[in-house]
């Protein structure tokens, strides 16, 4: 991964973060040609272009398979493409996991705690950030329950609290609703959105789910299956902060299933 | 478990409405209250235990009046009276017991530090693992009776010797279960603390070594149990010096001391009991506040 020091402000404060114009000088991840390959030869993506901008949220659905946890991989440095240029324009990413991953010894707060402590965090001000993280996701008196006496979508949102503290600027989210039941799902899909527009960080986002893609977005990706490549783009024109009730608009349904077309497309 | 209980058409009030058919209902499960499952879990093995000690009276009573040889199996009161009230053995019996002890808690001990760095060496390289490994399965494999000649002639027939047959015996558990527990981690927890640029040693003390507390409070009760074992066994190898349980248990067997030699056999027994139960109980106070052993 190359990466360039972080240099552009960020957006000013006032303006809603809905579908900016991508490849401007805003741009975090810049993606150019990237391809992966594994050692064991299999081909996870190919011909990759990819860009996400200051105030963007992008939404990748593409089939199991196709590449796009590799995608956020790539851009978290934890892998490195074997073609092509990725550049991440800052160090503050967090990274959302298809699993809580919490620490089950842990309870929430030093959970929370866990990545402003590994980055040397005194603790005073760890605590600080935990406390305000574990506010904004809503969790604030569950601070002193272990994991296992959470619900799945409060371990989500314990996971969320703990990228939180690092105050990121592009948050990579692979599927981290995925395993959730539809309600909690929903709920914690307006919840991001807030935290969106209230954070003004920008969003990569993976999914199976194409509603849930249009819903969250400003610009949704679509990939082809293996090796995946990007057979569609939508930007997504509803403004932000969003009504949940867009969701039951025709034009949010016939942006469903454009989106959801392109995707049959790529899939054959 | 609850009993199963088919309901039978022999049951009052199920005769009319459900005759016997080949194919019935599913067998219902009675299910038991926790009170009453307590009881039987703790009532049933009294009722074992009784009849256990019923059974050692009958054959003590068959060596006795049909054998001629009564020392070879005592009736059961002796023992207890061996273990509890005779006051000429009972010095014995403690200074054994206290010996055994202390030789298994050295050898667990020394077994416990050996076999947690035997782990976290091999769980840091691949290449580690594979050339270490093999030799841990070794140790479980050697037949430590064709070691006593080469143990006694390097370290004498006295404490060090027995100090390091029970470690042979205690160290396979911890090596093997502490290295299972540090590698239970998974793909996504190793991410989050790499992706901080945590370092080997960050990652062991914060996420390896608490994730496999589990699997090493298993290790060492295994362990903590094949120490009084070996501790016992080692005793029987080398009998010089101050001798525990191992070397009273011959003893006693060579002079034809039945009674003493039971008592003996109760104690060791006892002590390996004892081991169990206290790291069980360790295990839940360390760990049992967040993680469910089922």
């Amino acid at each position: 991964m190359t990466s360039t020091t972080t240099t552009s402000p960020t957006p000013a404060a006032s303006a809603p973060p809905a579908a900016a114009p991508h490849g401007g000088q805003g741009t975090l991840l810049d993606f150019r040609d990237v391809a992966m390959q594994f050692p064991n030869g299999t081909v996870a993506l190919r011909g990759v272009d990819l860009t996400v901008d200051r105030g963007e949220f992008v939404t990748v659905v593409g089939p199991s398979g196709c590449g796009k946890s590799t995608l956020l991989r790539i851009a978290s440095g934890l892998e490195n493409a074997s073609e092509g240029t990725a550049e991440v324009d800052t160090d503050r990413i967090g990274y959302v996991f298809q699993d809580a991953t919490l620490l089950p010894w842990r309870n929430v707060e030093a959970n929370v705690e866990l990545l402003a402590e590994l980055n040397g965090l005194g603790a005073g001000a760890r605590r600080a950030a935990a406390a305000e993280a574990i506010e904004l996701v809503g969790l604030a008196g569950f601070e002193k329950s272990l994991p296992k006496e959470l619900s799945g979508g409060m371990r989500m949102r314990t996971s969320l609290a703990r990228s939180l503290t690092l105050d990121p600027e592009l948050f990579l989210f692979d599927e981290p609703f995925g395993a959730l039941d539809e309600i909690t799902r929903e709920r914690l899909n307006d919840e991001l959105l807030r935290l969106f527009v209230e954070k003004r960080f920008a969003g990569l986002f993976i999914t199976h789910s194409v509603s849930e893609a249009v819903y969250l977005s400003t610009r949704v990706i679509v990939m082809s299956g293996r090796p995946g490549a990007i057979v569609g783009e939508f930007d997504v024109p509803f403004p932000m902060p969003r009504d949940p009730d867009i969701r039951f608009t025709p034009e949010f349904a016939e942006l469903v299933g454009e989106v959801s077309h392109a995707l049959r497309e790529g899939h054959r | 478990m609850a009993v199963d209980t088919r309901v039978s058409a022999a049951e009052p009030g199920a005769v009319a409405v459900a005759p016997p058919r080949l194919s019935g209902p599913r067998p219902v499960r009675r299910a038991l209250s926790p009170r009453a499952a307590r009881t039987r879990n703790v009532v049933l093995p009294i009722v074992v235990f009784v009849a256990l000690i019923g059974l050692g009276y009958l054959i003590a009573l068959y060596y006795d009046r049909v054998r001629g040889l009564p020392f070879l199996v005592p009736y059961p009161h002796l023992v207890v009276d061996r273990i509890f009230l005779d006051a000429d053995f009972r010095p014995d019996l403690l200074e054994a017991l206290g010996n055994t002890a202390l030789i298994a808690v050295i050898g667990l001990a020394i077994a416990i530090v050996l076999g947690v760095a035997w782990a976290v060496l091999m769980v840091q390289a691949k290449w580690i693992e594979s050339a270490l490994f093999p030799y841990a399965v070794v140790l479980q494999c050697i037949p430590i009776l064709a070691l006593v000649p080469l143990i006694g002639s390097l370290f004498g027939y006295e404490m060090p010797s027995r100090i390091i047959v029970t470690v042979m015996f205690a160290l396979f558990p911890m090596v093997a279960n502490t290295l299972f527990g540090l590698q239970s981690i998974d793909r996504g927890q190793r991410e989050l603390f790499q992706l901080q640029g945590a370092s080997r040693l960050t990652l062991l003390v914060k996420l390896r070594f608490p994730a496999a507390l589990p699997s090493i409070f298993i290790g060492l009760r295994n362990s903590a149990g094949l120490s009084v074992i070996g501790a016992i066994v080692a005793d029987q190898f080398f009998q010089r010096g101050r001798g525990g349980l191992g070397v009273l248990i011959s003893v006693m067997n060579q002079r034809l001391n039945g009674a003493e030699m039971f008592a003996a056999i109760v104690v060791a027994s006892a002590l390996g009991v004892l081991v169990f139960v206290a790291f069980g109980w360790l295990r839940r106070l360390a760990i049992g506040r967040w993680y469910d052993a089922n």
